[in-house]
């Protein structure tokens, strides 16, 4: 394991140190090293990293840099929402606070580079500079030269600085349009499983054993390892579901290593997890206080029972969904009592083969609302300004959206914007069954 | 003396690839100039022509140098210096100025960056003029020495000279080129470029000042000048204190350019461009893997490395999404083919996934709508898939319209090397009808 990092530049002591901090990222961090040489000499003028969140970008470079003692100076391109913070946080680890309070009050590129220059050539680089810049992704937001002028920044300032650019977003999407000057790039691949389970394994509780969190970390993989591969949020999900493993344990009915009984307690318990935490619908606090309530609710928390409002609410929001999701021409199918003779095979036109609920909802008319709410209501209900008004809440409240433009008073039209469940849920409150009414569904 | 060279013939095996690495990577690393240029011969002549007259003879002259990225245009331009400035007369003569297009963003920033490098700071110190000629005018004046015929020449380079073109109304470049074809202070202006075009972006009142002198630098190497400038660039001068090692280095970097293998990498490459900096960049990527225990470059180094200089980042990246996300793909690619590139949303792409389940499946089972978005939301993330242009206002996210940034051939490729694949989902994206 160790083998693999070695450098002329470094001693062996500090190489064995940052080796055990990186496991599963030998060969990356060997193959940087190699690229980056030994600290006097030049380096590629700038490196592009990429590869999946968590994926060990940003603490390999960090453990590299730290553990050497090269100078570098880090940047979360996040952070700095004006460059002024990226060129004041680069020359304050460079040059220390002096330089950085050199800089005018809204800098342009080119006084960071005269103020680098300057500062470079009282004290030239011994050893070659380093600056890291984390999510550079965001880069391209900034103004369309920082992102060149940082690629060449070695040439531009003529000093021995490396620029590495970090991002989960690949080259050929951050390359301006006249191009520029191309930086080497490195993938950073993703961890295996087996890497995953080690590195998991890593943090155990110091309560139990070793091969018994490892059995755990195992399991929760087999759940979760084929939706999500981040080793973060694997490592938040671990953490927060480990309890409930050790339950039966704590009460006495299984032994550690009786793993069939304890992957029969935690498989449900994980499948929910996957339904609620995973999608962060419930804050970590929320799924433990969850946990000890075990009470089982979970579905009821999906936005639904949010929006209580009354029965003529409902069916207004029906007529909305039923006019967005019917074509126009079968409204006389579904809501007049004679509607005289269609035949079923004709009334279903097999060439409209895709349905309504794949593309999505289709722009209606302010009357055609009207009239299948009208039908659709039970009791007689008379035409008055509050229905309109409930129109525009809804608007507001975004489970209608206004497609015509705002001044057009005539014939506004509207979009249904809320889901089938959702509209599934409100017609069975009040006792609708709203799939007989879908062309779709027919 | 002779002890001296006796004793540095014989350094210890990791002080010579110390100093190789250092040689080399100050050359591929840090563009240190070389010491003849090839294939550009000509131009070299034409420029330095045309500087000596500037510098020597006092003629006002502008010039523009062409050619693609990499293509050698700043080396071109400094050797050219390098080689006026041997000159005494002109040593001691010549100002100059330089100016690059990422960093002077406006022609304020470029006029005070003027005055700083002809350290006229002082000499301005709080004058306010009236318009940018007033002041260029003012500094060049500065310069003139007692009599007024002869000042001192000085020489503008623009690097990124299109972006120059950008700034308001070019009063910038419409001062220079006045400057330089009317009899005023002696200026040379070199702009350096890599747009072809680039005198359709001048205006007409700046087009019709310039002296239309274009220099360009259409690489016109052939492959045994390529593979020469390869073994040239990797081997060691004559004067590296080891001999012995130096020979040996040299002769297996001869070596390793005659060998079969290698000449195909470099053929490939060569094919796909010729520039300075991609070839850099490979020769980077071998010298990296030149250490004491492997102290001499072999082929199958090359070999990794032109690997990694054109591995296919995309397929990479898929190479680490999880499954769900990958048979998402996979069903987008399946609507690709059935609706001819039209875009789709998540809708349609989870009813496609959801179709492929009920066939045939026994590997994966369904997820939830949301655990689905989830993924969907990723890749989109990952810039994989991309919104369709005015789609993203007023619809739900499900519906929002999407298109896929991925190849065909991609994704059969990345779907070879990824680990432990079920058969199913690889059969599925096999089969011609989703």
């Amino acid at each position: 394991m160790t083998a693999v990092l070695q450098h002329p530049g470094y001693e062996e002591e500090r190489m064995q140190r940052v080796a055990g901090q990186l496991p599963g990222r030998e060969v990356q961090a060997g193959m940087l090293l190699s690229l980056m040489g030994q600290p006097q000499h030049y380096s590629y003028p700038s490196i592009f990293i990429y590869g999946h969140r968590a994926s060990g970008k940003s603490h390999v470079m960090h453990v590299l840099l730290k553990e050497l003692e090269l100078p570098h100076a880090t940047v979360s391109c996040v952070e700095c929402v004006s460059v002024t913070l990226l060129f004041e946080q680069v020359l304050l680890s460079f040059f220390g606070c002096d330089a950085a309070s050199l800089l005018p009050c809204s800098p342009s590129l080119s006084d960071f580079v005269r103020i680098y220059r300057q500062q470079c050539s009282q004290t030239p680089a011994k050893e070659t500079r380093y600056i890291v810049m984390d999510k550079a992704e965001l880069l391209r937001d900034a103004d369309t030269n920082l992102l060149p002028a940082l690629l060449r920044l070695q040439e531009l300032v003529e000093d021995n600085v490396t620029v590495i650019l970090l991002s989960e977003i690949v080259w050929d999407n951050f390359r301006p349009n006249t191009g520029c000057f191309e930086p080497l790039l490195l993938n950073f691949p993703d961890y295996s499983k087996g890497e995953l389970q080690q590195i998991l394994s890593q943090d155990r509780h110091p309560s139990y054993s070793a091969e018994f969190y490892s059995s755990y970390i195992n399991i929760l993989l087999g759940v979760f390892y084929s939706v999500c591969r981040d080793l973060r949020e694997l490592r938040r999900l671990a953490a927060l579901n480990f309890s409930k493993f050790c339950e039966p344990l704590a009460e006495g009915k299984v032994k550690e290593t009786d793993t069939h009984k304890l992957w029969k307690n935690i498989e449900p318990h994980l499948k929910k997890a996957m339904q609620t935490v995973y999608l962060r619908e419930v804050s970590s606090l929320q799924w433990e206080q969850m946990q000890q309530m075990e009470e089982k609710e979970a579905g009821a928390l999906r936005g639904v029972d949010t929006h209580s409002a009354v029965a003529l609410d409902d069916f207004l929001r029906i007529a909305a969904y039923l006019a967005s999701y019917n074509p126009a021409r079968t409204d006389k199918r579904f809501f007049l009592k004679h509607h005289g003779k269609i035949r079923k095979t004709n009334f279903l036109k097999k060439n409209e083969k895709t349905s309504n609920h794949l593309l999505g909802p289709k722009p209606f008319p302010l009357d055609r609302l009207l009239a299948i709410f009208y039908s659709v209501v039970d009791s007689r209900v008379a035409p008055t300004a509050s229905i309109f008004s409930q129109i525009s809440s809804l608007v507001t409240l975004q489970l209608l959206t206004q497609v015509s433009h705002n001044d057009q008073l005539n014939a506004p039209k509207y979009k249904c914007a809320v889901s089938m469940d959702f509209i599934c849920a409100i017609s069975r409150t009040v006792n609708f069954d709203i799939v007989k009414y879908l062309y779709d569904f027919l | 003396m002779s002890k001296r060279k006796v004793k540095n013939d014989h350094m210890p095996v990791g002080e010579c690839i110390t100093q190789v690495q250092k040689i080399l990577r100050e050359r591929l690393c840090h563009q240190q100039l070389p010491q003849k240029l090839v294939g550009v011969e000509a131009q070299h002549k034409h420029l330095l022509e045309l500087l000596k007259r500037t510098a020597i003879h006092g003629e006002s002259n502008s010039v523009l140098i062409v050619g693609p990225r990499g293509a050698g245009k700043t080396m071109l331009l400094k050797c050219v210096l390098r080689d006026l400035l041997e000159e005494k007369e002109v040593q001691k003569n010549l100002l100059q100025v330089y100016l690059n297009g990422l960093l002077q963003t406006d022609d304020r920033i470029a006029l005070k960056e003027i005055t700083r490098q002809l350290h006229l700071e002082n000499v301005v110190g709080d004058r306010v003029f009236g318009s940018f000629a007033e002041n260029l005018a003012f500094l060049l004046d500065a310069l003139k020495k007692g009599d007024r015929s002869s000042s001192c020449p000085v020489l503008f380079i623009l690097d990124e000279f299109d972006l120059f073109a950008h700034h308001k109304n070019q009063t910038l470049l419409y001062n220079l080129f006045d400057v330089s074809q009317s009899a005023q202070a002696p200026i040379a202006v070199v702009g350096l470029t890599c747009r072809l075009d680039v005198l359709e972006l001048l205006e007409k009142r700046v087009k019709s000042r310039f002296s239309h002198r274009q220099i360009h630098l259409l690489s016109s190497l052939t492959f045994s000048q390529y593979l020469d400038q390869v073994q040239a660039q990797l081997s060691l001068a004559h004067d590296f204190p080891d001999t012995k090692f130096a020979e040996d280095w040299n002769a297996g970097i001869k070596t390793l350019c005659e060998d079969k293998s290698v000449e195909e990498v470099l053929q490939k490459h060569f094919n796909s461009s010729k520039d300075f900096r991609s070839k850099h960049m490979l020769l980077m990527l071998c010298l990296s893997r030149v250490s004491v225990a492997n102290p001499a470059i072999k082929p199958a180094d090359v070999l990794e490395a032109s690997r990694l200089c054109l591995a296919d980042a995309k397929a990479n990246m898929l190479h680490g999404l999880s499954i769900l996300e990958l048979c998402l793909i996979i069903a987008m690619k399946h609507l690709n083919d059935i609706y001819e590139g039209e875009p789709f949303n998540l809708q349609m792409v989870h009813n496609e996934f959801k179709k492929f389940l009920q066939r045939k499946s026994n590997s994966m089972y369904n997820y939830d709508q949301p655990v689905v978005m989830k993924a969907f939301e990723h890749l989109q993330q990952l810039e994989l898939i991309r919104p369709v242009d005015g789609s993203l206002a007023k619809t739900q996210r499900e519906y929002q319209l999407m298109r896929l940034m991925l190849d065909h051939s991609q994704i059969m490729e990345s779907l070879q090397k990824y680990p432990q694949c079920p058969t199913d989902v690889k059969q599925w994206a096999m089969s011609a009808f989703g």
